[in-house]
């Protein structure tokens, strides 16, 4: 049974992803990310001494295209899959005015 | 006439006049009325625009026009994979209503050759899955035997070819995700090289990882495919700018004597004993068509996993944060003292399954402040010594040979532990991680409980070396007829126990 994770760090975890979980969810997912998180210690048992981290596999670096002029998509058809508009605008909730700062 | 045809086969019965491009597509279609509905492979299907480019290539025939290399051809596309026609839901109910504005480029040079996008395949939700049950819009059926999952999470993909729902299909690999169930349903299945085909127009899951790749019913076909996906495109930076060899004229080509390395990490005594005997056979094929077998140690491999499901979850909260209920795609209802922050946690909360949701918090856990180093920062680091060992694996031999999956197809629900799932991706992850390419093919069968269940082995070789891994497969294939079986789908012994 592997060491569970704890229990305010999986509900921070929750927050830093913007999920909005219920007790009972949190309390699966501390269960099995535990589990997981066991198996990846598994990365501790080899020497990394010294060794770049590579985030991708071919090592690339910034390919740079041509500043070419190109006609951008129609704002309509950008706003075609918005849930909320307001004529050229996404409508969203209130971003400013609340009282606690999140 | 269709029941086992291939590209060059449907292709060459549309030149001959046998059939016409709309009554092909037309087969096609009645089959998948026939059939989805105990399958499951397709989300979505396209008859009137099918058959509308069918039509045009009947016109193209029929004036002399020249046709292209996949006029005709239905291929079916993983939903991860954006069109713009019909919907792109990724197998989540948060893309649920989604109608991308935009084509991938993978689609776009499907039809520019002529092929007929038949529909959208179901597939484990934004990839993130090994048997497609993680769909939101219901689990893929395994042809050969319908309680059993298909793989993941290209399973739509694979199913729909193995029943010949479509002739080929596309599907997206992250860590196993077309080879896998390429396995599991006894067709052909490729993850090319990173950087071989562009990511545009790929839902991104893991962007250092990610490759869309063909399923197909023989080697040939899968080349094919691939050397039309294949090439730069500026729309994609991780895209190679590398001229695309001529993979099927070459594909029967005989080379210097091959060496295949196997690696003793890869026939564990924790495979299916079925497993372990379709890929000591198959190394007797390649010895018996003058392959020399090198015995290769590869102890990072073990590591593999470990490595995979840190930088997988850790790239996909990252590229999933772009669903906040804002742009596209779901948004919760919210009352009246909801804000922003709560439009962004119950949107995603409903919005995404728990397969997901797991994966998006193992990712940020491993990026958080205080865990970076520990976890991601050193599974980049293994990542790295990864990739070297199979460079020098790659000095000594020109392929690398074992089984696809440590199992065969399992039994729907069977892996409900996730991390019991995790490890089925075994033999698959290292590819990704060192952005190698991989092909998986039909090697056998297993039979239990009266079923046969197919074999898969894969061959990976090094980046950007796609025509030695094929002709490598080739001779596997020309010597075997594995790749010829097909599930018998009208057997009432196969379609018995659907529970629907």
């Amino acid at each position: 049974m592997a060491e569970l994770l704890n229990l305010d760090e999986v509900r921070h975890v929750a927050k830093l992803a913007r999920l909005n979980l219920s007790r009972e969810q949190l309390q699966q997912y501390r269960r099995e990310l535990s589990s997981v998180v066991a198996h990846i210690a598994k990365l501790n048992e080899v020497d990394v001494q010294g060794v770049e981290p590579m985030a991708q596999p071919h090592d690339l670096t910034n390919r740079l295209d041509e500043d070419e002029v190109v006609p951008p998509m129609p704002v309509e058809q950008v706003l075609g899959a918005a849930p909320a508009v307001k004529g050229q605008f996404l409508a969203v909730p209130k971003v400013f005015g609340g009282e606690d700062n999140r | 006439m269709d029941e086992d045809a291939t590209i060059p086969g449907l292709i060459g019965a549309l030149r001959r006049r046998e059939s016409s491009a709309v009554e092909l597509v037309d087969r096609y279609l009645q089959r998948i009325d026939r059939l989805n509905s105990s399958l499951n492979c397709f989300c979505e299907t396209y008859p009137e625009r099918a058959r509308a480019k069918a039509h045009q290539i009947d016109q193209q025939l029929a004036a002399g026009d020249s046709i292209g290399p996949l006029a005709g051809v239905p291929i079916a596309v993983k939903d991860n994979i954006i069109t713009d026609f019909g919907h792109t839901r990724c197998g989540s109910r948060f893309l649920e209503n989604f109608q991308s504005p935009y084509a991938s480029t993978a689609v776009k040079r499907l039809e520019q050759a002529g092929a007929i996008i038949i529909g959208k395949t179901n597939c484990d939700e934004f990839g993130m899955g090994s048997s497609t049950e993680h769909c939101a819009f219901g689990a893929a059926r395994n042809p050969w035997d319908f309680m059993r999952v298909p793989g993941g999470s290209s399973g739509g993909s694979a199913a729909a070819v193995t029943a010949n729902l479509c002739c080929a299909a596309l599907g997206s690999d992250t860590g196993g995700s077309i080879r896998q169930p390429a396995a599991f349903c006894g067709i052909v299945g490729v993850k090319p090289s990173y950087g071989r085909v562009s990511r545009y127009g790929l839902v991104a899951f893991g962007s250092s990882l990610d490759q869309i790749g063909p399923l197909a019913r023989t080697v040939q076909d899968a080349a094919l495919l691939l050397g039309v996906l294949a090439g730069v495109d500026r729309h994609d930076s991780t895209c190679a700018d590398r001229p695309v060899p001529e993979y099927v004229t070459e594909i029967d080509t005989p080379t210097k004597p091959i060496r295949i390395g196997v690696p003793r990490q890869f026939l564990s005594d924790d495979n299916d004993p079925g497993v372990n005997a379709a890929v000591r056979d198959s190394i007797a094929v390649y010895r018996s068509q003058g392959a020399e077998i090198i015995e290769i140690d590869l102890p990072l491999s073990e590591y593999g996993i470990a490595t995979y499901y840190v930088i997988a979850p850790a790239e996909a909260s990252s590229n999933l944060a772009r669903y906040d209920g804002v742009r596209y795609g779901r948004r919760a209802e919210l009352g009246a003292a909801d804000d922003l922050l709560d439009l962004y946690t119950k949107s995603r909360a409903e919005g995404f399954g728990p397969e997901v949701q797991r994966r998006i918090m193992l990712g940020t856990y491993v990026l958080s402040a205080g865990y970076y180093d520990a976890y991601y920062k050193r599974a980049l680091q293994v990542r790295r010594l990864i990739k070297q060992e199979l460079d020098s694996a790659f000095a000594q031999c020109d392929a690398l040979l074992g089984p696809t999956a440590p199992t065969v197809a399992f039994g729907l629900g069977e892996k409900a532990d996730p991390l019991s799932m995790y490890l089925c991706d075994v033999y698959t992850t290292i590819a990704n991680i060192a952005g190698i390419c991989a092909i998986s093919i039909p090697a056998g069968f297993v039979s239990i409980d009266g079923k046969r269940l197919p074999v898969g082995i894969q061959i990976q070789c090094k980046a950007f070396d796609e025509a030695t891994m094929f002709r490598i497969a080739r001779m596997f294939e020309a010597a075997t007829d594995h790749h010829t079986h097909r599930p018998d789908i009208n057997d009432p012994a196969t379609s018995a126990h659907v529970a629907r």
